[in-house]
């Protein structure tokens, strides 16, 4: 943690009744846990609901609160939370809020294509590691000026979707057209700059709405700002450091890095609230469609790596986005939890004697990925999950992290020799160079697998059904 | 919403007992190993929602903050100072010269240095780190399974690594040759040392860049190659990858010293088994001949290992941690172990996989690059020309427009 808070000063803080009503065994228990972010303060509800802890549970938001402040966007049941980081590097604990993908849709576009790429946006949705990677936001821009124009397309937007929204434009009237279609919201305003900062505040307390400050290249003109905004009133402060691909790229990143930096190293308090990164500014000026979005890319690739709590986007394409929901949840994933899991023998289906026996490695995407194409193609099976201290079969084969010997310990130790009459293991196509050895070390006759499990249900069609291996002469050792 | 619950009190009521219960199951998930064993769940059956709500509705209310009381708006914009948070750094990096001129004893016209870091990467605004990251292209003995996006461009020449190094340098800008001598491995061709050395003169005869020479994994093999290896290139300065703790990396230093190269030290995302290496490795090599690679995992298949494990390797060693001050090599070809870079997918959903992948080795070259690698193993041409890109706008600097940047909000696009 940022402040290197001591559980026992969190402690002191609670009701310490060990009432057990937030789920530990005591208060202590509880106070590590905050400390370490795994839960939420409100959790304890009796600091909430009774009176008498009042003054502590505000003592305690403030001792925890996050170097980044965190922010919401809300749209009626759904919320989308940037920032509350605590630490400017995941390995000093974990990051938090993954960095939410904004879409937009423009008041030039046509109502068919708005509620096009309104659907597209909520329909996206790739499953991986046993969850669906999603995009976040709608961002709604007014090309036209037109606060009427501007208003019909919210509407059409809010009609087509139940995501929580950016309105985008430097005129206040334009985006208090929006916000009158919104009541109740909270919608991210974007943006308050050095020429419109003061009508923006105006607008932003009377609808309590978060708004972004933006000052490209200039963080000492993001600083006055925000210290503007705050003297305002304003708490939910979004920064903009601007964003540029081409030659402004090096600027982009090393505005991004010095202010996250400044936050956590300097303890510069003004600066410490979510980025926002917009990739989309590579669309400006002429140019290919393909070159924009594969710059739009990794550009905001860069951005996910380099502290951006909020993106927001133009390309919609799927090649364009998968990689970086990805790295957005790669970054995000909390780096203290094992990305493993137990090595030994899964059953998959209603495997019997006659079932083939494969095995994988304990990298828990690995193990997903192999177990999730084996069950879609309904085949009953053993897969044997060989301890390779959570590394893929390629980075375990590599790393002599997976070796015929362990293959052969985990077979033994399995059991399953008492649970099918052949002995027949499929391996991995990755580990193929390991089938001699691993043929002596278990006396088992190895069947070299396909490189990818998604080929295992052909792989099996062909080489374990067909023959019937263990029928008539053909009866295993 | 809690007013409508409250009026159906047997609703509410079930709802809280699912959620209660939820939240025990949330708990005990939190608490246990997960034990997957015969569990299936089909999402589609599952009507979460109303149960959520019934959670939601639990999580009490956080207390009321009092707005602050209604004041006029400052007249004009409060002054603020900004200065750069700049770290003194105790450590720097270790420069590795690859490929020796004629006048150095070698027959390369060009040579790189990898290395030379006094900050992290690209905090320009702490100081200006000496040498750019250096890519190169990898080249391959015999043939091995490619994604299809890659074998269509080097299709012409995976019969002949000569060729395929002349092309990879004249036509997709290698800047060192990365040959992998695959055909080496007792498992596969088990070329002997000899043929395998002569395939190094080949290359080294085809190309003027400086190359980098690897072998098959086999930790007995690979010595006897490297040693033969290490001979016939005498004085050009290969690279030559890697040397593991699990092999004979005393003799493997040692015929990198007798010959004048350098050596990777390969190690599988650990700090502590990289700093071992090192340590044994001193014993023989002088720190000007080491380079060091943490194992580089696919985006999307452990990325973020490998990228946190070499972010820290790269900060402990400005921060002064003497056994780490090396450059930093990554595989990055290994991108092209995701199958989301080389699967057909539905294509009107996620694009051709002649897209995707080459922007997958793109997404996890920069990944790495921001993390302090200093040497790019690469494979796409396109992947290859977008990192070099990267890599010089910050070597060139440049301007950014801040005049321009905010017409994005009202642009037609």
């Amino acid at each position: 943690m940022a402040k290197s808070l001591s559980p026992l000063e969190v402690y002191n803080l609670l009701p310490k009744t060990n009432c057990g009503k937030c789920g530990e065994k005591n208060c202590l228990s509880f106070a590590t846990r905050l400390v370490n972010l795994e839960v939420e303060v409100e959790r304890c509800t009796p600091l909430v609901e009774e009176a008498q802890y009042k003054e502590n549970y505000v003592k305690l938001k403030n001792l925890l609160k996050p170097p980044v402040k965190e922010v919401l966007i809300v749209r009626g049941d759904r919320v989308v939370r940037i920032g509350g980081e605590y630490v400017m590097y995941r390995h000093e604990l974990t990051y938090r809020r993954p960095t939410a993908i904004a879409i937009d849709v423009s008041d030039d576009m046509s109502r068919e294509l708005i509620a096009e790429r309104v659907k597209q946006v909520e329909e996206f949705g790739y499953p991986y590691i046993g969850k669906q990677l999603k995009l976040d936001l709608i961002a709604v821009r007014s090309v036209t000026g037109d606060p009427a124009r501007f208003s019909e397309v919210v509407k059409t937007v809010l009609d087509n979707t139940s995501l929580p929204l950016v309105l985008c434009s430097l005129d206040p009237e334009v985006l208090k057209a929006g916000l009158a279609e919104m009541s109740g919201d909270k919608p991210l305003l974007y943006a308050a700059t050095k020429d419109n900062w003061r009508r923006m505040a105006e607008l932003a307390l009377a609808y309590d709405c978060p708004l972004v400050v933006s000052a490209p290249n200039d963080p000492t003109m993001l600083k006055s700002l925000v210290k503007t905004m705050l003297e305002c009133g304003l708490e939910d402060l979004v920064l903009d450091p601007g964003t540029m691909g081409g030659e402004g790229l090096p600027d982009t990143l090393v505005n991004f890095t010095m202010i996250r930096k400044a936050v956590f190293r300097a303890g510069d308090e003004l600066l410490g609230f979510p980025l926002l990164g917009a990739p989309i500014a590579v669309w400006l000026g002429g140019g290919r469609a393909l070159d924009k979005k594969w710059e739009e890319c990794y550009l905001a690739g860069m951005l996910i790596v380099r502290y951006a709590d909020i993106l927001i986007m133009h390309s919609l394409d799927g090649w364009v986005l998968l990689p970086l929901v990805m790295l957005r949840d790669n970054i995000y994933t909390d780096p203290r939890k094992p990305v493993s899991v137990e090595p030994g023998l899964y059953k998959i289906g209603q495997p019997d004697e006659t079932s083939p026996v494969m095995f994988t490695t304990n990298f828990a995407l690995t193990y997903y990925t192999v177990s999730s194409d084996i069950q879609s193609a309904k085949i009953d099976s053993y897969l044997l999950v060989v301890d390779t201290e959570g590394l893929s079969v390629e980075s375990a084969v590599a790393g002599r992290k997976l070796t015929a010997d362990r293959v052969a310990e985990a077979l033994k130790e399995s059991g399953v020799e008492k649970l099918v009459k052949h002995r027949y293991l499929i391996i991995p196509g990755r580990a193929s160079r390991l089938s001699g050895e691993i043929e002596e070390a278990t006396g088992w006759t190895v069947l070299v697998g396909p490189l990818d499990s998604s080929g295992i249900p052909k792989f099996l069609d062909e080489k374990w059904y067909k023959p019937k291996l263990w029928e008539g002469g053909a009866q295993p050792k | 919403m809690s007013g409508e619950k409250r009026g159906s009190k047997t609703r509410r009521s079930l709802e809280a007992i699912i959620a209660d219960a939820l939240n025990q199951l949330f708990k005990n998930l939190e608490d246990a190993e997960i034990e997957l064993e015969g569990v299936e769940i089909e999402a589609d059956e599952l009507e979460l929602e109303p149960i959520m709500q019934a959670i939601v509705s639990q999580i009490p209310k956080p207390v009321e903050v009092a707005k602050p009381a209604v004041k006029p708006l400052p007249e004009r914009l409060l002054e603020a100072e900004f200065t750069p948070p700049v770290t003194e750094y105790p450590g720097s990096i270790v420069e590795v010269k690859i490929g020796a001129t004629k006048s150095e004893g070698g027959t390369r016209s060009k040579t790189v240095v990898l290395g030379g870091e006094t900050v992290p990467a690209f905090y320009t605004f702490e100081g200006l780190n000496p040498n750019p990251p250096v890519v190169s292209l990898d080249v391959f003995d015999t043939r091995i399974p490619l994604a299809r996006a890659v074998r269509m461009e080097v299709k012409d020449v995976l019969d002949d690594p000569a060729e395929w190094a002349k092309k990879a340098v004249h036509k997709f800008g290698a800047e060192v040759v990365n040959l992998h001598l695959v055909s080496i491995d007792p498992l596969l061709k088990d070329t002997p040392p000899s043929e395998a050395a002569k395939t190094v003169e080949n290359v080294l005869q085809a190309v003027d860049v400086p190359i980098c020479v690897g072998g098959c994994g086999d930790p007995l093999k690979d010595l006897k190659v490297f040693e033969k290896v290490c001979e016939v290139a005498e004085g050009e300065r290969i690279l030559i990858n890697s040397v593991t703790l699990d092999m004979d990396f005393k003799k493997v230093a040692e015929a990198v010293k007798r010959h004048g190269h350098a050596v990777i030290a390969f190690t599988s995302m650990s700090m502590d088994d990289a700093r071992e290496l090192n340590r044994k490795l001193y014993e023989v090599l002088p720190k000007e001949d080491i380079v060091i690679d943490t194992t580089t995992a696919a985006l999307g298949y452990g990325l973020d290992y490998a990228f946190t494990i070499m972010e820290r390797t790269r900060l402990a060693a400005l921060m002064g941690d003497t056994e780490l001050q090396h450059p930093i090599s990554s595989g990055t070809t290994n991108a092209w172990a995701a199958r989301e870079a080389w699967m057909k997918l539905d294509e009107s959903k996620w694009g051709p996989r002649e897209l995707r992948g080459p922007i997958w080795e793109v997404v996890t070259a920069l990944t790495l690059l921001l993390a302090g690698v200093d040497y790019f193993m690469m494979m796409h041409p396109l992947a290859v020309k977008t990192v070099k890109q990267v890599i010089d706008r910050f070597t060139m600097g440049g301007v950014f427009d801040s005049e321009k940047y905010l017409n994005w909000v009202s642009s037609t696009f």
